[in-house]
């Protein structure tokens, strides 16, 4: 559904916190953050924020506040509630046992030294995601309360357009959706762009299969990614925006629209913003389920109503994008960092991370690992750091195989590569790119063939069909592969392999047709042994495969 | 933008078509619109027919070419109706490896069904989808709108088999 923020701008109370949370006198001396989003929500965390409301209500706790927040990371642990007066982390909390957190929430006193941090907790750096698991997302007073919203009123009183693009320009942030490429430049190309309508978007159509940052960034903190924009908009000279957002994705939506509805009522979108003449109208728009539309100009294409199919760029959007207008596209997680960039200056943002990569970068860290969940790392971390030390090794101690960044468009790490620092250049010169996020863990249970021809299968099915080297391409591999995931397949097969991937990476019309031989590239190139396994002694190594014996693959 | 032409009369008199005209008075009867319409009437009446397809082509002032193109286009939208149940397993990379191809399989075997299927008496609907992005959950799948996680494939069938 779409909300057009800031038509009017009436004095209608905030909606209440939360239905049955307990009136608090004075300020809290304690307080318990329910993680309300969608991981938790699925492990019935809504019971727990109402039980435990309720519970300190009856043990007369006038003094502790019981507040729904976003994202707390730890998503393997979940219903996790947090107490930050003393540091202490419940995990897998039942609504029937909540004994011990009340108690906790009785015995903190002013003044407690809060107990170091977790492992997951201690090697992150929060940037994009200082305010998720600490602000409740749907409370527009309470981001504000944490200095919401001040970057973009510094920027409208006291910076010129041109000194904003400069911030983010000095602070060498590059886009986070994947490709990379400096988000300063971009402003800087649209905000010279000439038209008298400019358009800002931002791509929240996380369509990577194993990735889930964008969401957790829209579900724990709305509002930051609204200011981003906002400011996005005064920098480069747009008056509108829109969020395109995946319809699976029903939480992060509701969030956003209660986000864009209260900051039209607070004077933050809309017109005279923040009483300057700078106007910012954001709509949101729901993707239907079409991975192409990550691209930017299959995107567009789905904003204005039709089939996402990309077009050959140049032109770029930052010069013709929507209805032919120059369009500044940023991931969500880009435009999440642009409140501290501007708040604390691009030189701060500059000085975290490597030279070529800097700041930091949210990751979805899932698959084989102990600590399944959100981290957010400074860029030049070590794998091994975020596997074992964040990750906390992997699940029921069995070897670590690979690690895969990038989804579809990215590649398999192996193990000889785990010291390597995690920045963009270097993700791309073992093979895979850093992708917007996603970060799945692979054990000796999982066949790298198996997972090529599920990338393929999936870049198969997820192709528009617009350009014949990708919908041809993309399933002709796809056979080979599942004819090698079969047995049936010769050794001449990986060199047809090669030979199509090869053609398909280079002849194809967008990223989605370039990138899909990448899962291929970097399995034959550090598991080749594996490939030859299925053909030579047709054997599955890791025994996933239907190798000899046919039985139903999923696909 | 476009000056909005006049609202064809609906189908029917079926109330759940003011929810379609509704939408798309809102958003002016755009011919851009036409995306958030479709979801709007695919939430009022869980798919789209013809009916529904030629009634918003006309309504937008779009062809119905485009606008079939468009609701094929998109997986989200089904031209079919769905079953009582809906239940979408997630096949993204985290479910793959943690298992969700034994978890459709062994739903195939148990209720009969496959991905994109409606069970002979129209009880459920199994999809898949690509990542619902709850990869620490992994296998994760979404029954009548509800996302669960940590599955395991007789779990399922059982509960499935019990709707």
């Amino acid at each position: 559904m779409t909300e057009t923020a800031g038509a009017g701008r009436p004095t209608r109370p905030v909606r209440r916190r939360h239905r049955r949370a307990p009136v608090l006198e004075g300020p809290a001396r304690a307080s318990a953050h329910v993680c309300q989003a969608a991981s938790c929500l699925s492990a019935s965390s809504d019971q727990i924020l109402d039980a435990l409301a309720e519970q300190v209500t009856e043990a007369g706790l006038t003094d502790v506040a019981v507040k729904r927040v976003g994202c707390l990371g730890l998503c393997a642990a979940g219903p996790l509630v947090q107490v930050p007066e003393s540091g202490r982390l419940f995990d897998r909390v039942r609504p029937d046992d909540l004994g011990g957190l009340v108690e906790e929430l009785q015995a903190v006193t002013p003044g407690t030294t809060p107990a170091p941090p977790l492992p997951f907790f201690a090697r992150q750096v929060r940037v994009a995601t200082e305010h998720s698991g600490q602000v409740d997302p749907e409370d527009l007073d309470d981001y504000r309360a944490r200095g919401g919203y001040r970057a973009l009123e510094t920027a409208l009183h006291s910076m010129t357009p041109a000194e904003v693009t400069d911030q983010v320009v000095r602070s060498g942030l590059r886009g986070r959706g994947g490709a990379g490429y400096p988000t300063g430049l971009k402003w800087t190309t649209v905000a010279k762009a000439p038209g008298a309508q400019k358009y800002v978007i931002c791509n929240a159509d996380e369509g990577d299969p194993g990735a889930f940052m964008d969401r957790s960034v829209l579900e724990s903190d709305p509002h930051r990614v609204l200011e981003g924009m906002a400011i996005a908009g005064y920098a480069v000279g747009a008056s509108r925006g829109y969020v395109y957002c995946r319809a699976e994705y029903p939480l992060a939506t509701a969030r956003l629209k209660t986000a864009i509805r209260l900051a039209g009522r607070a004077g933050l979108l809309g017109a005279d913003i923040a009483d300057t003449p700078f106007e910012f109208h954001v709509e949101l728009r729901l993707g239907a389920g079409a991975f192409v539309c990550g691209e930017e100009t299959a995107l567009i294409a789905s904003i204005q109503g039709g089939r996402g199919t990309p077009r050959p760029r140049p032109p770029y959007p930052a010069v013709s994008g929507l209805w032919r207008s120059p369009t500044l596209i940023n991931n969500v997680e880009t435009f999440a960092n642009i409140a501290p960039i501007i708040r604390n200056g691009g030189d701060w943002y500059a000085g975290i991370g490597t030279p070529s990569s800097k700041g930091t970068k949210v990751f979805a860290l899932a698959g084989r690992v102990v600590n399944t969940g959100l981290v957010e790392v400074p860029m030049g971390i070590t794998l091994r750091e975020i596997v074992y030390d964040i990750g906390g090794g992997m699940v029921d101690g069995r070897p670590f195989k690979a690690v895969q960044t990038g989804g579809a468009s990215g590649g398999c790490i192996p193990a000889q590569y785990l010291d390597m620092p995690v920045d963009y250049e270097s993700l791309k010169e073992v093979g895979s790119i850093m992708g917007s996020g996603g970060m799945i863990v692979m054990d000796d249970t999982a066949c790298m063939v198996d997972v090529a021809r599920y990338f393929m299968d999936f870049c198969r099915e997820e192709s528009c069909g617009k350009c014949i080297p990708c919908r041809v391409g993309t399933t002709q591999l796809h056979t080979l592969l599942t004819s090698i995931c079969e047995g049936d397949a010769t050794l001449d097969a990986l060199e047809r392999l090669e030979r199509l991937s090869d053609m398909v990476k280079h002849t194809s019309l967008c990223g989605l047709g370039q990138s899909a031989p990448n899962p291929v590239f970097s399995t034959l190139r550090y598991f080749r042994e594996e490939y030859l396994a299925h053909v030579q002694d047709r054997t599955c190594p890791a025994g996933v495969c239907p190798v000899g014996n046919r039985e139903e693959v999923l696909g | 933008m476009a000056v909005a032409t006049a609202m064809p009369p609906a189908p029917s008199d079926d109330k759940r078509w003011r929810i379609v005209e509704t939408r798309m008075r809102r958003l002016g009867q755009r011919p851009d619109a036409l995306i958030e319409v479709l979801h709007a009437a695919q939430e009022a009446f869980g798919y789209l027919d013809t009916q529904t397809m030629e009634f918003v082509a006309r309504s937008l002032g779009v062809p119905l070419s485009k606008v079939y193109g468009v609701a094929t286009f998109y997986s989200y939208f089904t031209l079919k109706p769905q079953g009582e149940h809906a239940c979408v397993v997630c096949t993204g990379t985290a479910c793959y490896i943690n298992g969700a191809g034994g978890i459709v399989a062994a739903v195939g075997r148990g209720l009969g069904v496959r991905p994109g299927e409606t069970t002979a008496d129209g009880k459920l609907s199994l999809l898949t989808a690509r990542c619902l992005g709850s990869c620490s959950l992994a296998p994760a799948m979404i029954l009548d709108g509800e996302v669960r996680g940590k599955l395991t494939a007789d779990a399922v069938v059982a509960e499935l088999g019990a709707l």
